[in-house]
């Protein structure tokens, strides 16, 4: 069973059509990438695959359960983390991993998953801080740790590491890719279209709410005879 | 120039938004029917009082009370012969603010040296600031009947000048909702309720203001933070999200409230009557179940004013905007405060009435002076209209909550015009 199943969905915001009718599929397992310019509509399909908005019309399946008729049983499944997700600034960062933690469990697997989240945030002694303290770097490892401390079936990804320096957005892939060995699958955006190549097993590259190519990096880049996905996505966009 | 026309024009338009003046707007609409109801209560000072006259002295000092009462009074029922019940009925009917009795005694006492009585049965409308105005005026009348009875002994060379200058006594009755409480006058009453009908409202009023600012600023966090989306996403009922913001608002509030009141009990105490008039002496006391019926008065009106807020904060775009939002609650409720400090629900125009009683939060702020006196109804349809505004404000919340419009903001731009 696919991981997520999107069928002719269109999104419109009052007179103008976000997502135009588009159709993809994300494999159980794997790490798949949605790139496209500002604008092109991948976080609007991200936040409806999240539960987040409604759909305009098509349909969106997320493990087989019907997003917009299925909502609480597709939440228990996924994690979302928005590019510009913030925690509560007078939580410190140890309390907001257990503020979450026991929305997913009881007893002893709360102590479990806030085990796993302070592994992945890696803040040491920083934990114990208010999120209100923490630099960029370290309020986004704090996020991705809650979105992937409870090991979802599908973790939802804005920009995973938007904003972060070289060294804590290289963690941050590497991250990603563990979870996936642990059984999550992963459905990322990004404009950093080499963390795309390095991370993603397949792509869709979006452009004015539309899917304009999908396949593998090494497809997109026979098919365009391209050295990398950078010019692969500006030879598709032009 | 043209750069700073520039700044201001770019000024004006950022400021002047619907949120901005709207609260203004109906600001001046609540001092503009308050200063009617002032005016109308001010008008009341200056009319002479109505009030009923018994009096069955034919002595020397019948003729200078019938002088004074005539000429500062308009006497609308008169008698000589002492009927109480039909005086009062009389006074009563005709709104008239006492019934005065002049006892056949009056005169030959006060010639003996000894006091007259005036035996009064005030008719008490209400008791906020402005119902005791009409029995202050009579005050000053039974004031002026001692200082001519004064002179007319004075003139007549009385020696006794402790009883020249005060040669009357009073026995007063006041009748007010039913009730007929003898030794004490509308204006002691008033004083001893004062500090409930000013602590109550203003208690409830800060909870008010307190609690439903927690709650939308914190839904102006929630988006200012941008942990809002991630909340929606987690597995747990829309409902619970709603309940689980208004409890911890009102947790929160009232733990502040409390606080916050601790001093402000002391100043107000400092205001109230002391004296040895106990108003359960008089039958004016609260049993359990009378206190049962404020707290549940004062918990649904604080669940409509947060479920309220709820709605509301769904509208805060950030904190700041959040704080904008809490002026409107404010203003609710500042209108019953302000209207039970100054009037009775009873004694209110009728339009006002609706408007206190559309308030969810006026109720329990009418509800400690509504008991006392045994007025259950209006207790009882308050709790049960809170309790249906309050139902319907959570349904309104967990519906925006379960659809998308928190984040899309379509009922957030209500003034904007579609392009």
């Amino acid at each position: 069973m696919p991981a997520v199943e999107v069928h002719n969905l269109v999104r419109d915001y009052g007179k103008v059509r976000a997502v135009n009718n588009i159709s993809f599929s994300v494999d159980d397992g794997e790490i798949f990438g949605l790139i496209g310019p500002n604008g092109a509509g991948k976080t609007t399909v991200l936040r409806i695959i999240s539960t987040l908005l409604r759909i305009t019309s098509g349909e969106v399946r997320v493990f087989g359960h019907n997003v917009a008729k299925e909502a609480d049983k597709v939440r228990k499944l996924i994690s979302y983390l928005p590019e510009d997700a913030g925690a509560y600034k007078n939580l410190t960062g140890i309390e907001y991993l257990y503020f979450i933690a026991r929305f997913f469990g009881e007893g002893k697997e709360i102590e479990d998953i806030v085990e796993r989240g302070v592994k992945i945030a890696n803040l040491g002694k920083r934990m114990d801080d208010k999120v209100e303290n923490y630099s960029k770097g370290m309020t986004r490892r704090l996020l991705v740790a809650r979105a992937l401390m409870i090991e979802p079936k599908l973790a939802i990804l804005d920009e995973p590491t938007s904003g972060l320096d070289v060294i804590n957005a290289q963690e941050i892939r590497k991250i990603v890719q563990n979870t996936v060995k642990n059984g999550t699958t992963v459905l990322l955006s990004s404009h950093n279209m080499l963390e795309v190549e390095f991370l993603c097993r397949r792509i869709a590259l979006m452009d004015k709410g539309k899917v304009v190519e999908e396949g593998t990096p090494s497809e997109l880049k026979t098919r365009y005879n391209a050295a990398n996905i950078e010019d692969v996505f500006v030879e598709v966009i032009k | 120039m043209n750069h700073l026309l520039n700044i201001i024009r770019k000024e004006v338009k950022e400021l002047l938004t619907p949120a901005t003046f709207v609260p203004i707007i109906v600001m001046a609409l609540i001092f503009g029917s308050m200063g009617n109801m002032i005016g109308g209560a001010t008008e009341e000072t200056k009319k002479p009082p109505s009030i009923g006259v018994i009096n069955e002295d034919r002595g020397q000092f019948s003729s200078i009370v019938n002088e004074t009462v005539y000429s500062m009074a308009k006497v609308v029922y008169n008698s000589t012969s002492e009927n109480i019940e039909e005086g009062v009925n009389a006074v009563k009917e005709k709104g008239g603010t006492a019934l005065i009795i002049i006892p056949s005694n009056f005169s030959i006492n006060i010639a003996n040296n000894q006091s007259g009585e005036i035996e009064i049965y005030w008719i008490m409308k209400g008791a906020g600031i402005m119902d005791s105005i009409s029995s202050g005026v009579v005050e000053s009348i039974l004031h002026e009947l001692n200082t001519k009875i004064s002179e007319e002994l004075i003139e007549k060379g009385n020696i006794n000048a402790t009883f020249a200058l005060s040669p009357t006594t009073r026995n007063e009755t006041t009748i007010f909702k039913g009730k007929e409480m003898n030794g004490i006058s509308p204006g002691t009453i008033s004083a001893i309720l004062s500090s409930q009908s000013t602590a109550v409202p203003i208690i409830i009023m800060i909870i008010i203001m307190m609690a439903g600012g927690m709650v939308i600023s914190s839904m102006g966090m929630e988006k200012e933070n941008k942990t809002l989306e991630t909340l929606l996403t987690l597995p747990v009922k829309r409902s619970s999200i709603v309940a689980g913001k208004i409890a911890g608002s009102a947790i929160v509030g009232l733990l502040m409230a409390v606080i916050y009141m601790i001093g402000f009990r002391y100043y107000l105490s400092s205001f109230e009557v002391s004296g040895n008039i106990n108003l359960a002496d008089y039958g004016l006391t609260l049993n359990v179940w009378d206190y049962v019926l404020v707290g549940i008065s004062l918990f649904l009106a604080l669940t409509a004013a947060l479920s309220m807020c709820m709605v509301l904060g769904t509208f805060a775009k950030n904190y700041k905007s959040a704080q904008t939002l809490t002026v409107p609650v404010s203003i609710l409720a500042l209108i019953p405060m302000f209207l039970i400090m100054f009037k009775d629900f009873s004694t209110l125009p009728l339009s006002l009435k609706v408007v206190l009683f559309a308030i969810p939060f006026s109720h329990p702020m009418m509800a400690v002076r509504a008991l006392l006196f045994g007025d259950y109804m209006l207790v009882i349809s308050g709790i049960a209209y809170a309790a249906v505004f309050s139902f319907a404000m959570i349904a309104i919340a967990v519906w925006i909550f379960k659809t998308d419009k928190l984040l899309t903001g379509t009922t957030i731009h209500l003034f904007r015009k579609e392009r």
